[in-house]
């Protein structure tokens, strides 16, 4: 029994008492366990999305406002499937192109009575989906003043990053690299200086295609990681998403338990002395 | 206070509505919550946008009688990253 403690310790962040110092995760004052966040688009069934999100161990999990297709009986919202009580519902402005637009689904996804959170994306350009940062930030201040708490999608730019923080974001979410690209973290200089400038979580959103690419990223000591695309375009989604679990909780670990120096020399792990055929 | 006289008597009139940019036609005197089970939607899944405002107490549905040429958008939540 001892041994079984030994072998699989206690996932961190599971009891409030024996945490280990920088291990909490909190946003706006509430306090997460799961540094992985993930979307719920693009999955083949809902039973499939409702498998993955389980083995990812997300709470967070964000989705889209759309019409209801009023022709399609059988066409249902994702709380026939997503039990609301299970986890932390993260609205998204996805599919705006400006301010109005995305302040217009804030308000919508606010009225469905869950909470106050959004995840705020305005979109400048149909081919990158690259953030419009200008309308972010105008859509930013409105909404906050409004009294939601924005988590705000953006490219890694810095002085964005210190901007939304300014207009009152509750969190600060770069990507890695383009929304839907796989392309995984193209600039881990930016991705390190917005999460060593900023108070509020760094989060970055988009762009991990695979665990690895997570891994590098919880690496640069980010708070956390928003993905959707890198588990449902994966061929096994479930699986993947059990992999990204564990890469998410190994890119922490890595980063808490700080990484030995690079060097361009071979340092031998060995003793160097005590070699047969010598002296005494 | 409207005078009762102005209320149409027959239910056999239609208003003409936009619902999630189709027109539809609805019966006079028909509620929001009307439509909302005409359309077999349950009021808790979805919000309602009426005219450009967010009804955000759904227990106005019921006593909120639609207009010609009403605009309506209903929304959920759907899977989304």
């Amino acid at each position: 029994m001892a041994h079984a403690d030994l072998l699989s310790p206690a996932p961190l962040g599971r009891s409030p008492g024996e945490r280990i110092a920088g291990e909490a995760f909190v946003i706006a004052g509430r306090e997460f366990h799961s540094r992985l966040l993930v979307g719920t688009g693009k999955y083949a069934s809902n039973a499939q999305m409702i498998e993955a999100i389980e083995a990812s161990g997300a709470e967070v999990v964000t989705v889209a406002v759309r019409r209801v297709d009023l022709d399609r009986s059988k066409d249902e919202g994702i709380l026939h499937h997503l039990d609301p009580d299970h986890f932390f519902l993260l609205a998204n402005t996805a599919g705006c192109y400006n301010a109005s637009d995305a302040i217009r689904y804030a308000r919508l996804a606010r009225a469905a009575g869950f909470n106050e959170w959004v995840k705020l994306e305005v979109i400048g350009d149909q081919q990158t989906l690259l953030p419009d940062t200008i309308g972010l930030l105008q859509a930013t201040k409105t909404l906050v003043d409004e009294g939601f708490k924005v988590l705000a999608y953006t490219n890694d730019d810095l002085i964005t990053a210190l901007k939304l923080e300014d207009a009152g974001a509750v969190a600060v979410m770069p990507l890695a690299s383009p929304i839907g690209s796989g392309l995984g973290m193209l600039n881990p200089y930016a991705i390190r200086t917005i999460k060593q400038r900023l108070s509020v979580p760094v989060i970055v959103d988009a762009g991990v295609g695979t665990a690895s690419d997570a891994c590098i990223v919880m690496e640069q000591g980010v708070d956390g990681i928003l993905m959707n695309t890198g588990i449902a375009a994966a061929q096994d989604p479930v699986r993947m998403a059990a992999a990204m679990k564990g890469a998410v909780e190994a890119g922490r670990n890595a980063y808490l338990a700080g990484r030995m120096p690079r060097r361009e020399v071979a340092v031998p792990s060995s003793p160097t002395t005590g070699m047969l055929g010598g002296g005494a | 206070m409207q005078p009762s006289t102005l209320v149409p008597e027959s239910i056999s009139e239609q208003l003409a509505l936009t619902v999630n940019g189709a027109v539809r036609t609805v019966p006079a005197g028909f509620t929001v919550a009307d439509l909302l089970a005409s359309l077999k939607l349950d009021a808790r899944t979805v919000v309602i946008e009426h005219n450009g405002t967010i009804l955000r107490d759904r227990s106005s549905f019921a006593s909120l009688q639609l207009s010609a040429q009403d605009l309506l958008e209903i929304v959920h939540f759907v899977g989304g990253g």
